[in-house]
């Protein structure tokens, strides 16, 4: 059986179906989970898609934390299972405190809509393990709220402890600097672009990897990301992920209804 | 059962970036104003609490201005009691 990696849809998600065609170029049976269901119906890994859950009213994420499904996905998380966040979905887990720290408005104060660069800072977690250490990763950024903060302290533990798992970094894989350099476009914290749970099950990162996972779309930089998660799910409940044959890999996305 | 109506006043914390009261800041000079500083731009939200008592009501405010109108890393709150709904309207 394949494994099945379930995408949360909330009102104003823009990203879920692309993020079920990245999941299922990577290996798995995507499978749409609406923001009402309080259950994940099985699923082996969650991803919390980019877009504008609830329109982003408040503060970006905060009204989806108290949705039925995040009930769900923080019980599923507290277990052990395998959870994603993605730009939204990033925004979403830090307000639920899934993950560290909050994304603040973009320095600049713009919405930035264009391409970034990314490294790893750990290859051996569920998220990177296909990732090529230390290469740098070519995938579009899509956000107002994008700016990592968190307090110094909060950051020094994050650093010690390995929670920070990706940066935004110059073409030549060199870490970005902090405000001011145009390759950490947001003026993230230490230029962090994700981070980690402290148990290691729970991700987040503003940039892209669905937008990023087929050469069609320019970047094909983040299916390693959305292989990792799928191989991991895959170890996690004991199935195999489908036989990939590279790229060439077109098979049509059977998406749910919702 | 009485209706109590509160306002809770959400600001960024100091040391924490305000890229909005920074622009809001820098287009003052436009205005032809000067000598003004400190620009701060938060969120108020308004909301009427049917509770027994006014500390009642206040104490469910308090729950929700910490736990969804606020982001305690990054921002704070104030709540301020407003005249019984009705009155005045």
């Amino acid at each position: 059986m394949t494994v099945r990696v379930g995408v949360v849809v909330f009102p104003g998600s823009n990203c879920d179906r692309d993020t079920l065609r990245g999941l299922e170029l990577a290996g798995a049976e995507g499978v749409a989970l609406w923001h009402e269901q309080g259950s994940l119906d099985g699923v082996a890994a969650v991803v919390l898609p980019g877009g504008f859950a609830y329109g982003d009213y408040l503060r970006a994420g905060v009204i989806a934390r108290f949705s039925p499904v995040m009930r769900a996905v923080s019980a599923f998380a507290a277990e052990g299972g395998l959870v994603l966040g993605i730009c939204n979905g990033f925004q979403v887990l830090a307000e639920a405190g899934l993950v560290p720290g909050a994304l603040l408005r973009n320095r600049g104060l713009r919405f930035l809509g264009r391409e970034v660069r990314i490294a790893a800072e750990r290859v051996d977690t569920p998220f990177t393990s296909l990732v090529a250490d230390g290469r740098p990763l070519r995938m579009p950024i899509a956000h107002g709220e994008g700016c990592y903060y968190a307090d110094d302290t909060a950051l020094d533990e994050l650093e010690r402890a390995g929670q920070v798992l990706f940066r935004y970094v110059h073409e030549d894989g060199v870490r970005a600097g902090a405000e001011g350099d145009p390759a950490n476009p947001n003026g993230s914290a230490r230029a962090i672009a994700g981070v980690l749970n402290a148990r290691g099950n729970v991700a987040g990162l503003m940039p892209h990897p669905e937008r990023a996972a087929d050469a069609v779309l320019g970047s094909e930089d983040g299916l390693p990301i959305l292989r990792s998660l799928v191989n991991a799910a895959a170890r996690a409940a004991g199935e195999a992920p489908r036989q990939l044959v590279g790229s060439a890999n077109r098979a049509p996305v059977a998406v749910g209804p919702g | 059962m009485s209706a109590h109506r509160f306002a809770v006043n959400v600001l960024p914390k100091d040391g924490i970036l305000d890229p909005q009261g920074r622009a809001v800041e820098g287009s003052l000079g436009h205005l032809g104003v000067a000598g003004v500083s400190g620009v701060r731009v938060g969120r108020r939200v308004e909301l009427t609490v049917e509770a027994g008592s006014e500390a009642e009501a206040r104490a469910i405010v308090e729950q929700l201005a910490a736990e969804l109108f606020s982001n305690p890393l990054i921002e704070s709150f104030a709540i301020e009691s407003m005249p019984a709904v009705g009155a005045g309207r």
